[in-house]
């Protein structure tokens, strides 16, 4: 993966087939304690321990279709490489919450590119599920809850490629505002 | 600055056209699949599903639905897209991206002409 929104955007997608109809997701970036932090909750089916023991193993996987599942263990990995840290908890039935860090000024880390793009498309996957995004940056904070841009829309699908493009302007303003996304 | 009360106004417009997509024309709605598992990620399938959106956007195609699915199972191939026509014909493009959508956008969506040369009968 080329840039953090893509594994953010991965992850998210673990939700989504949990069943969860809420994903929170943040991105935190601090210059000043020299940390991008991702965390991604849901409240979706959640996870057995024994899955959960198994979720940063390559070769684990719950899909038919092929023998690997990467998606965890590659952004685990990142933080690793990165002097990060991460962690995984889940409950049966409550839900998961995974937490990634990186180590900000680390050569390794990927930029994290286009946050935008990650966002909208979930919406675009999944429009019937309450995301939460928040930003987060040394000089402030900006959050997107998808239960308000639907209160505005009444029945129009948040969806409709009308709505996404003009949330891209509107996700890109903001994060402009607060200096987010650059690094 | 932008404000979600803009909203509304996008609202006002397209609810004309969305309640009659809605109730009568399922029937003739073109689907783009999109795989977006961790293959079609590291792929890049995100730009391709963005390009598709604004390409249906832009050209206001109303008959058309971009839509999301997992892992198809050829992930060397990735990023893959299923267009389904109405009638049930599928066509799978592979190693798509976002130059590749607009072709398949004018050329398929629009015109009604399979790009073969996309296709994962052409894959190498």
């Amino acid at each position: 993966m080329k840039e953090l929104s893509l594994n953010i955007l991965d992850i998210a997608q673990n939700s989504v087939k949990a069943g969860a109809d809420r994903i929170d997701i943040s991105v935190s970036e601090s210059v000043k304690n020299d940390t991008v932090g991702i965390t991604i909750k849901d409240n979706g089916c959640g996870m057995s321990q024994k899955t959960l023991d198994s979720v940063t193993d390559p070769f684990f996987t719950t899909r038919t279709t092929r023998k690997v599942g990467l998606g965890i263990p590659l952004l685990r990995q990142l933080t690793l490489d990165t002097e990060g840290s991460f962690d995984i908890s889940s409950k049966e039935g409550e839900g998961t919450s995974l937490r990634a860090v990186c180590r900000l000024s680390h050569l390794d880390r990927p930029p994290i590119g286009d946050i935008t793009s990650t966002v909208t498309s979930l919406i675009s996957a999944a429009p019937e599920i309450r995301y939460v995004y928040t930003h987060e940056t040394d000089s402030g904070a900006f959050t997107l809850d998808t239960d308000d841009v639907k209160e505005m829309l009444g029945g129009v699908s948040v969806s409709e490629p009308e709505v996404l493009m003009w949330l891209t302007e509107y996700i890109n303003e903001n994060l402009e505002s607060i200096d987010g996304g650059k690094i | 600055m932008k404000s979600l009360e803009e909203l509304r106004a996008i609202k006002a417009k397209m609810q004309n056209s969305v309640q009659l997509r809605g109730v009568e024309d399922e029937d003739s709605v073109t689907r783009v699949v999109v795989g977006m598992a961790t293959c079609g990620i590291a792929a890049g399938a995100r730009p391709v599903l963005n390009k598709f959106i604004e390409e249906v956007q832009n050209r206001g195609l109303k008959n058309v639905l971009v839509t999301q699915t997992g892992c198809i199972g050829v992930c060397r191939l990735e990023p893959i897209v299923e267009v389904i026509t109405p009638t049930g014909e599928k066509t799978t493009y592979v190693k798509m991206n976002a130059d590749k959508v607009a072709k398949v956008v004018h050329e398929h969506l629009v015109n009604n002409k399979v790009v073969d040369e996309y296709t994962i009968a052409n894959a190498d």
